[in-house]
């Protein structure tokens, strides 16, 4: 930036100040110039957000493992759910770390905003940098639990096999979909504080609509696809087929979850952008 | 081989006053509020126009504000609550956008409208430097750079590893500014940084920003502390319910500012009772010197007997602060409520009014002792103190010649201090 001002000396200024149009462009090259700040917002919340608990980053873990013993009382052995020839708990699980990364992500990232009041409107940066840091500091959560699940899966003798190169992005699309949807969530959010008591019913409902106590094969083909407009199931159905072999080959699901949360990115970061230029007062 | 550093054209901002007054909205708000509003604004999208808002539901907190600053100006922003100084430092610094005109920047823009934005708590004063100076725009090449000149401006070297929440007000204050007043920006913004604090801080707070300032970049302060932005400024923009009403040399300015401070209090000739003249040693506008005595006057007609009232003459600060408050009951002076016009004379003792403006109020307060009313008007004068003071007495409200003493065993000898400097000179 200073070398610009050197280039250039006075007479093009560095920044206009305007009122904008109706439609902003998003400023990716801006958001790439402050990633510094990216990384230390990630950085903080990563490192904030176990401070002063007892269990500390074991929370991480808790969740998910609890959530599998449930599941796997209820559905697996009561009502007996079929789980694609894989023992249950490790098909619930498989879908639970993901599904975990993907709905606190939601939670947070719909909260950022309004958290780091104090910062939105006491200083400039690209706005976009708070949810997606949120976002970004749960992979560390994944991560945690995704060792659990390599114990789980060397317990029960599952291998992967060649097919786990593709996990990576399956985290991507988990990763996208997490962000698209927070962004709505976090903008919407500084407006309407409805969002705060609307987004755990989300969650829950999101949950059931996606494969994560039942395999998506219960259903038929041409509604399969249609199923997976929710850009999870593609997620969930890629972890497994990824490491736990399952049968059902994802391709077109996880094509149609991919456009659906590309999509669902896309329009976020335009609305978010667009609403960004009133969060310093209403927020 | 000055050049424009900040241009300001026709810059307005614009509320909605629903919008400031709630904390925020809910959708059900959002719904009954508006089915029609959405056919507006989507028909004002059509159109090319922006919806406004309905009328009586905004208000303007900046309007046909225009301005230019020259690259290594500092320039004081003032004005009182309210005037929009701070929604001008949120647009300049890119937080809020502005609803009309526009705002050109010449160079690298840092705002520092709060100490310590974005401070964790939880995190170690280390964490905070570094995590402080990305929020501010700095890379962290440049921060490790800065860091031990940071730690030592803030005098915490031995806590830099303890969380931030461990931290005295005062240290955590001191790291927050260290970390900002590193900040090397072309075109620095700051706002009221100074009022938080103590007196030290403050200082090194002043001291930090004429240095900035020396090394030739542009500042926009905004302060109420007219010391500090004497000292500071080259020029003064005076800013009046969003509007620019004076900008020029930085003496009058603040004069200007003073004198809309009394604006909308001399309009207050109520009924039966008015102010027809305020003087300082029979003149309209009052300059005296530090250490004098003066008097302060007043006329005042009454067009009816009052039964009973209270008079009273104060001195205030640009702060807002009362600094010497003079009851007058009436019964002291039994005519004064009779019929016709009345002249009081206050006079005052030498105060030691620290050099610079402050305002002099004369107010009534007369009760109707049957309908229970009281009648409250005021009028007020600005006072221009000057004098010969040392720097350091600057951060004391007064500035007394103080004659001090250094007794020796039993024999003491009294040291008199003729010279202002004696009484700063001593160690603290």
């Amino acid at each position: 930036m200073m070398s610009d001002q050197a280039a250039v000396p006075a007479r093009t200024p560095m920044l206009h100040l305007a009122p904008s149009e109706s439609w902003v462009s998003l400023r990716l090259g801006q958001l790439w110039e402050y990633r510094e700040l990216l990384y230390f917002l990630t950085w903080r919340d990563i490192k904030v957000r176990y401070k002063q608990t007892a269990l500390g980053a074991a929370w991480a873990i808790i969740q998910p493992l609890l959530t599998m013993l449930v599941f796997s009382l209820f559905f697996g052995r009561l009502a007996k759910m079929p789980s694609d020839n894989v023992p249950y708990p490790i098909f619930t699980f498989a879908a639970l770390a993901p599904w975990t990364f993907f709905a606190n992500g939601l939670l947070q990232s719909s909260n950022s905003l309004v958290l780091n009041t104090n910062l939105v409107t006491k200083v400039y940066f690209p706005r976009l940098a708070i949810p997606i840091a949120t976002t970004l500091a749960g992979v560390v959560d994944f991560c945690l639990a995704f060792v659990v699940l390599l114990g789980m899966m060397a317990f029960y003798g599952v291998h992967p096999g060649a097919r786990v190169i593709w996990l990576p992005a399956f985290l991507l699309l988990a990763l996208v979909s997490a962000l698209g949807v927070g962004l709505w969530l976090s903008a919407l959010n500084v407006k309407y504080r409805d969002i705060r008591y609307v987004v755990p019913f989300l969650v829950q409902f999101w949950m059931f609509a996606t494969p994560i106590a039942y395999p998506s094969s219960l259903l038929q083909e041409p509604w399969r696809t249609v199923y997976s407009l929710n850009p999870m199931v593609g997620v969930v159905e890629g972890f497994r087929w990824a490491l736990l072999r399952t049968g059902t080959a994802p391709g077109p699901m996880v094509l149609v979850s991919s456009l659906a949360a590309a999509v669902i990115l896309v329009g976020g970061a335009f609305y978010f952008r667009r609403m960004e230029r009133t969060f310093a007062d209403t927020v | 081989m000055p050049s424009t550093a900040i241009r300001v054209h026709q810059l307005g901002k614009q509320f909605q006053l629903g919008a400031r007054k709630e904390r925020y909205r809910t959708v059900r708000d959002a719904l009954t509020e508006g089915a029609s509003r959405i056919w507006q604004s989507s028909r004002g999208l059509l159109r090319g126009t922006r919806r406004r808002g309905r009328a009586g539901e905004t208000f303007w907190a900046l309007r046909d504000v225009s301005f230019d600053v020259q690259g290594g100006e500092v320039i004081g922003l003032i004005g009182r609550n309210g005037a929009g100084k701070s929604t001008l430092l949120k647009v300049l610094s890119q937080i809020t956008e502005p609803t009309a005109g526009y705002a050109d920047l010449y160079g690298r823009v840092g705002a520092l409208l709060e100490v310590g934005t974005g401070f964790h708590p939880e995190l170690s004063g280390r964490e905070n430097v570094f995590l402080n100076g990305a929020i501010l725009g700095m890379k962290r090449a440049e921060i490790r750079r800065h860091f031990d000149a940071i730690v030592a401006f803030a005098e915490i070297e031995q806590f830099i590893d303890t969380p931030a929440k461990r931290y005295s007000t005062g240290m955590y204050m001191r790291l927050a500014f260290a970390v900002a007043a590193h900040l090397q920006p072309d075109i620095l913004l700051v706002d009221e940084v100074l009022a938080v604090g103590d007196a030290a801080f403050q200082k090194k707070c002043i001291g930090k920003m004429g240095e900035v300032a020396k090394q030739g970049r542009t500042i926009v302060f905004v302060s109420h502390n007219m010391a500090a932005v004497r000292t500071l400024c080259t020029r003064g923009i005076v800013l009046d319910r969003g509007e620019v009403s004076y900008q020029g040399d930085i003496e009058r300015a603040i004069y200007q500012y003073f004198e809309s401070l009394a604006t909308p209090s001399a309009a207050s000739s109520d009924g039966p009772v008015s102010f027809t003249e305020v003087r300082i040693g029979g003149r309209p506008t009052g300059s005296i010197q530090s250490g004098d005595p003066f008097t302060a006057s007043c006329r005042f007609s009454l067009a009816a007997a009052l039964p009973s009232f209270r008079i009273l003459c104060a001195i205030q600060s640009v702060n807002g602060d009362a600094l010497a408050v003079a009851p007058l009951h009436h019964h002291e002076f039994r005519h004064l409520n009779e019929e016709g016009i009345h002249e009081l004379h206050a006079s005052f003792p030498p105060l030691w009014l620290r050099p610079g403006v402050y305002s002099l109020h004369f107010r009534l307060q007369a009760n109707d002792l049957n309908s229970g009313k009281s009648t409250y008007i005021s009028d007020s004068i600005m006072l221009d103190v000057s004098g010969d003071v040392a720097p350091e007495m600057l951060y004391g409200a007064l500035t007394p010649r103080v004659e001090w003493a250094a007794p020796r065993n039993s024999s003491s000898r009294a040291v008199n201090s003729e010279a202002p400097h004696a009484g700063a000179a001593a160690p603290r």
